[in-house]
């Protein structure tokens, strides 16, 4: 195996522009499993852990080294909350954003938070420089995304206007160390509700229609709390499989959407 | 590949298989078996060890990631007549029974009240939930750790 | 037995002395299976079904031959000896014999230079399949006749009826006893042909009877030494990888390691069965039972294992702790290509105590009653029949004092905090404290102590005196749960020495202690210790003349007359004792006999707050109180009762291993969950006495007990919350919600 132990972006960068195939290494929360379990053999790494500018973080920019410990006392308070699900406290010491960003997994705990803010995502190459990418163009499946071979995810690109009022919540089977049998994101601006869900879909999702509905409403009532939650348990796109079923996922969704909404307006 | 860690405050070198885990190297190529592999998914904190002062599982650390490294593992925490106050503590409320989660509850442990000298019950939950034991209910260990915090360390 | 307990002795019984291996264990020292290695050694890998039923057409070892590193692959046609093993019925090929009946049969083994070689090597074999359709509904196989056992038991009146009548079908999944060791073993060549094996295992000798059988050897050319263990719970009592090591070893004359890891353990060792219960429970106006009738169908999975046994146990506990002079059960253990099904902690009771429990329940809202009062009213006590089997109870079993003790423990305080991690869905934020609702649950179980049903259950202990100290000599198994101590407390207290070692023999060097399972290593192996030492004790003061033994020497009124050098002045003194419990019998054709050795009785009550809209559960607390015999050690019965409890509500919660079309989906500790730290409930106990007339100085074995009664009192503290019928443990979140 060859290895490069980056010790800044360029070199980083450098390193993936000769070698496309590489495999990212950061907090090792993914890759590692993969060569634990099915004794999968990478034949290029490149480690980021050393690059200090991937660990930089600022209200609106999250460098994609940046771990969940960190962010479970970071600025986003629904970013925080998510990243005190993720994993245990040795998984949140050594994972990271950018990895979460990266592996895409339907389940990864901070993807609705990016999804309800908006937020995009910052890669780079050695040949074409840096592109941001909005959250949805990059999330296109479930563990696909729209990395080129020779890009790095650096950053999580914050939008100015994400609302300070964030709630999130998390299902799983365990009250501890647990994936999300679905998790859910609202957040409460000035231009109304954003509801963002996931491990109920391929990707992280907006509920669109319940925003909207949301949204149209001068007062939120019992009613419309009721509503909220029918139109998201219909919104949602999950499966069965054998963490849950999709008739309990569909519940669930509906439930941590009217509950959120409703936190959110106390 | 070579790869140079400080192991328990000594420069330690192997040659090892670049992509496996920091825990086979410390376990098969520098003969410190004491931390424990029990799920190699991150899933069970038996393998618990700093890392450049930080608590992570050691399965999830790539060996070669690991080069120039500090690594704390259970037998730089205490050893016989010299225990340290976690393992003794342990001892003293019977929160070992196989033994097999034990070197992990004791780094994680350390670091914990390292970090947090007075946690309270559920800070100890919390701190401790990547930890599996399968042999106590965790009563033990909690009044272990109760009594820990109680006095500092 | 009336041996005095001394006082002088430091140690002794009734103390929470610590544990011999305790500072190894936290200092990282200790040496379990999984650690042991030599430079020369080779790695052992399998390669295993992919299909839970299919006929193997062709097998190619030649590519990983072909691969450098690679000493020997074997496959079925390799096996020496008998090419089957099992511990009560060999039914189970040592590699596939041409048909895999179960999702991950052996069918190759590997040995090669290291570990990832000896994998891929594994993973390079060419095998053939023809799939065929998997019997995977117990239902169906029991339809079919696809049984390991049926049994029968008729007693009393099969026409009696009650005024009030409950039924229910209850349902209990596979759970894994998931110790935190994988399985490892390690096989030395001895160079004269034979073998040195040193294997995770609840019972060494039982091993080695199977494993000489195997690979047709003598018995002295194989020796099963007791090896470091990572927790057990029933998963180490059938063979794992201890033939194919073996076989390795053999056939390299090399050292030879095997080690799972987490997804080959998971079907690497037996679990616990799955069970589906038909109850009907009838009781007069006053609710004293008048009937029970029940249909028990347990999936024993692909081979035999334990199936029988367990089955036996729950059927003869599936009326509980409770009087009933007509009973009626039929019960199956039936063969399907599910994952193969033994030993795990409570051994067929906990199934049964599911049923009973939930419909005892049933019962006392039928009559508008307690459910506690109904329990106490009902409850067996010493000097009753058995419901089920008829034997006699011929010593003291405190039902109703488990019950008032358990009663006597106070209530937590109401929800009265925001922090998330006092709530279901803990820091996942899921729920309010307004969403919460509180249940409370009871439950009581009744678990036989040993072998029953006629076995010959025994356990060797072999106590010497030497200059150095006592020696107890042993091959039962230390898996965590602490009879290393409590040897040494007995020994020391008979003896009045304080300096105990427990020395693990092989095979060889001793006889059989039995498994370490069924609760009874207190009872039988610290049985034959108590018995070993006082005999030896006995013999020494009478030819020293002596009244007592101390550290020191003999002493006659006071005075020392022999000193410890004196005593050994012809080498070291010792006394082998072959431990029996009183003798059971087989049952007869209607079940009816004195099968049983012994009985424990315990009871639970849970507290859960429940968010019944998200289904989601936090258990607060289960508390317990138990029946002892005699606390040896109560610091060691408290971790088994609090360790016990947390499987129970594993069980009632979160554990489960699903299979479908006999394919394990959830083989990972990702996806088989066990409860965490924040999981765990906060335990408060109560231990009761009531002295067992064999078991030393009155003790009774402890360890399942605890895992019995916890899952239904935590389901039915569930039930008490949402008003749900809740018929199937786990109880999932889409139970509760209903849907």
């Amino acid at each position: 195996m060859e290895f490069v132990a980056a010790h800044d972006l360029d070199e980083a960068l450098a390193a993936k522009a000769e070698q496309p195939d590489a495999e990212l290494l950061a907090g090792g929360t993914d890759l590692m499993v993969e060569v634990n379990l099915v004794h999968h053999r990478p034949e290029q790494v490149v480690s980021l852990r050393r690059i200090a500018e991937l660990g930089d973080v600022s209200p609106r920019r999250i460098g994609a080294g940046v771990t969940w410990s960190r962010l479970e006392h970071g600025d986003h308070r629904g970013l925080a909350e998510a990243a005190r699900t993720v994993g245990s406290p040795q998984i949140r010491a050594a994972g990271t954003i950018g990895g979460n960003v990266g592996t895409a997994s339907p389940a990864g705990d901070g993807l609705p938070w990016i999804a309800a803010a908006d937020a995009a995502i910052e890669v780079q190459s050695k040949a074409r420089g840096p592109r941001v990418v909005p959250w949805r163009d990059f999330f296109v499946g479930v563990k696909r995304t729209s990395l080129e071979p020779d890009e790095i995810i650096t950053a999580v690109i914050v939008p100015e206007d994400v609302p300070e009022a964030q709630e999130f919540a998390k299902v799983g089977a365990r009250n501890a160390m647990v994936i999300s049998t679905v998790s859910c994101l609202v957040m409460r601006g000035d231009d109304g509700f954003r509801i963002a869900l996931g491990s109920v879909a391929p990707t992280p999702i907006r509920a669109a229609a319940a925003e909207e509905m949301l949204n149209a409403e001068s007062t939120i009532t019992e009613a419309a709390l009721d509503e909220v939650a029918r139109i998201v348990s219909e919104e949602v796109r999950p499966i069965t499989d054998h963490r849950s079923t999709e008739a309990y996922r569909r519940h669930a969704a509906g439930v941590l959407a009217r509950r959120l909404v409703e936190r959110s307006l106390r | 590949m070579n790869v140079t860690i400080t192991v328990n405050g000594e420069p330690r070198t192997a040659d090892v298989v670049a992509s496996e885990s920091l825990l086979n190297v410390l376990r098969d190529d520098l003969d410190l078996p004491g931390t424990k592999d029990a799920c190699e998914q991150g899933e069970c904190g038996s393998c618990t060890v700093i890392l450049d002062g930080e608590a992570v599982c050691s399965c999830l650390v790539m060996a070669a990631d690991a080069e120039g490294s500090e690594v704390t593992t259970v037998e730089g925490m205490g050893e016989p007549g010299h225990l340290h106050p976690v393992q003794e503590a342990m001892l003293a409320e019977g929160a070992v029974q196989c033994g097999f989660c034990t070197p992990g509850f004791v780094v994680a442990g350390a670091h914990l009240l390292e970090t947090n000298p007075h946690p309270s019950e559920l800070e100890i939950r919390e701190a401790l939930s990547g930890n599996i034991c399968r042999c106590t209910g965790y009563g033990a260990i909690l009044r272990a750790f109760e009594t820990l915090s109680e006095e500092g360390t | 037995m009336t041996t005095p307990t001394r006082t002088h002795v430091t140690g002794g019984i009734g103390t929470s002395v610590r544990r011999p291996d305790g500072v190894p264990k936290v200092t990282g020292n200790f040496a379990y299976a999984s650690d042991l290695h030599s430079k020369d050694m080779l790695w052992g890998a399998t390669l295993r079904s992919p299909h839970a039923h299919a006929r193997l057409v062709s097998l190619d070892i030649g590519p990983a031959l072909a691969m450098t590193g690679v000493r020997a692959v074997l496959t079925q046609d390799d096996v020496p000896g008998l090419p089957l093993f099992g511990q009560e019925e060999q039914d189970q090929p040592v590699l596939c014999d041409g048909t895999a009946r179960y999702w991950g049969e052996p069918v190759a083994i590997v040995a090669a230079d290291d570990e990832e070689t000896a994998q891929r090597a594994a993973a390079s074999i060419v095998a053939e399949w023809e799939p065929l359709a998997p019997l995977d509904n117990p239902e169906r196989a029991a339809d079919d006749g696809s049984t390991f056992r049926e049994m029968k038991i008729r007693r009393g009146d099969q026409n009696a009826v009650g005024t009030v009548v409950v039924e229910g079908v209850y349902e209990t999944a596979s759970q894994d006893q998931a110790p935190l060791g994988t399985e490892a073993g390690f096989a030395i060549p001895d160079g004269s042909g034979g073998l040195d094996l040193y294997v995770t295992s609840q019972w060494v000798h039982v091993d080695h009877r199977q494993i000489i059988a195997c690979l047709d050897m003598e018995p002295d050319q194989i020796r099963c030494h007791p090896a470091g263990i990572g927790g057990a719970f029933g998963a180490r009592e059938d063979i794992s990888l201890h033939i194919h090591v073996a076989m390795l070893s053999l056939a390299t004359g090399l050292p030879v390691k095997m080690e799972y890891d987490r997804s080959e353990s998971f079907v690497g060792h037996v679990k616990r069965h799955p069970s589906k219960m038909w109850y009907r429970h009838e009781a007069d106006a006053d609710g004293n039972l008048v009937k029970v009738t029940a249909r028990l169908l347990l999936d024993g999975g692909a081979y035999a294992h334990t199936s029988r046994a367990v089955l036996a146990n729950a059927a003869f506990f599936t009326v509980g702790p409770y009087r009933c002079d007509n009973v009626s059960v039929d019960a199956q253990a039936v063969r399907t290509n599910n994952p193969p099904c033994g030993a795990m902690r409570g051994f067929g009771a906990v199934q049964a105590c599911f049923g009973y429990e939930s419909q005892m329940d049933r019962l006392a809202e039928a009559l508008g009653v307690d459910p506690l009062d109904l329990r106490r009213q009902n409850a067996m006590r010493g000097g009753d029949p058995l419901a089920t089997s008829g034997q006699v109870i011929d010593a003291p079993l405190p039902t109703i004092e488990v019950i008032d003790a358990l009663e006597s423990i106070p209530l937590p305080e109401p929800l009265a905090s925001d922090d998330p991690r006092l709530l279901p869905g803990g820091t996942g934020l899921t729920t309010p404290a307004s969403k919460v609702v509180r249940g409370v649950g009871y439950a009581v179980g009744l678990k036989n102590v040993a072998f029953s049903e006629g076995f010959d259950d025994y356990a060797e202990a072999r106590v010497v005196l030497t200059p150095a100290g006592v020696e107890v000599h042993t091959a039962a198994m230390e898996v965590g749960q602490g009879l290393v101590t409590v040897c040494q407390q007995i020994a020391r207290t008979v003896l009045g020495i304080e300096n105990v070692a427990v020395v693990w023999d092989d095979t060889s060097h001793i006889g059989s202690a039995g498994s370490t399972s069924a609760s009874r290593q207190t009872q039988m192996t610290g049985g034959a210790v108590h018995a070993a030492s006082v005999g030896l004790r006995d013999r020494i003061l009478e030819e020293h003349g002596g009244d007592e033994l101390r550290n020191d020497g003999v002493y006659r009124e006071g005075k020392r007359v022999a000193t410890i050098d004196e005593i050994c002045g012809g080498g070291p003194v010792e006394n082998l004792v072959r431990f029996r419990h009183p003798e059971t019998f087989p049952p007869d054709k209607n079940g009816q006999g004195d099968v049983h050795a012994g009985f424990v009785v315990a009871a639970h009550r849970a507290v859960v707050d429940v968010d019944p809209e998200l289904g989601l559960v936090r258990v607060v607390r289960v508390d317990t109180a138990q029946d002892v015999g005699k606390a040896l050690n109560p610091q060691a019965i408290t971790g088994q009762l609090e360790g016990g409890i947390m499987q129970g509500v594993g069980l009632a919660v979160m554990e489960e291993l699903i299979v479908d079309h006999g394919v394990i989906r959830n083989p990972t500790f990702t996806d088989y969950l066990i409860p965490t730290f924040v999981d765990a409930p906060a335990v408060e106990s109560r231990i009761i006495e009531a002295p067992d007339p064999w078991g030393p100085f009155g003790a009774k074995g402890i360890g399942e007990s605890p895992t019995i009664s916890s899952t239904p009192a935590v389901v039915a503290a569930i039930r008490a919350a949402t008003g749900k019928a809740l018929t199937r443990a786990p109880v999932r979140p889409q139970d509760i919600v209903g849907i």
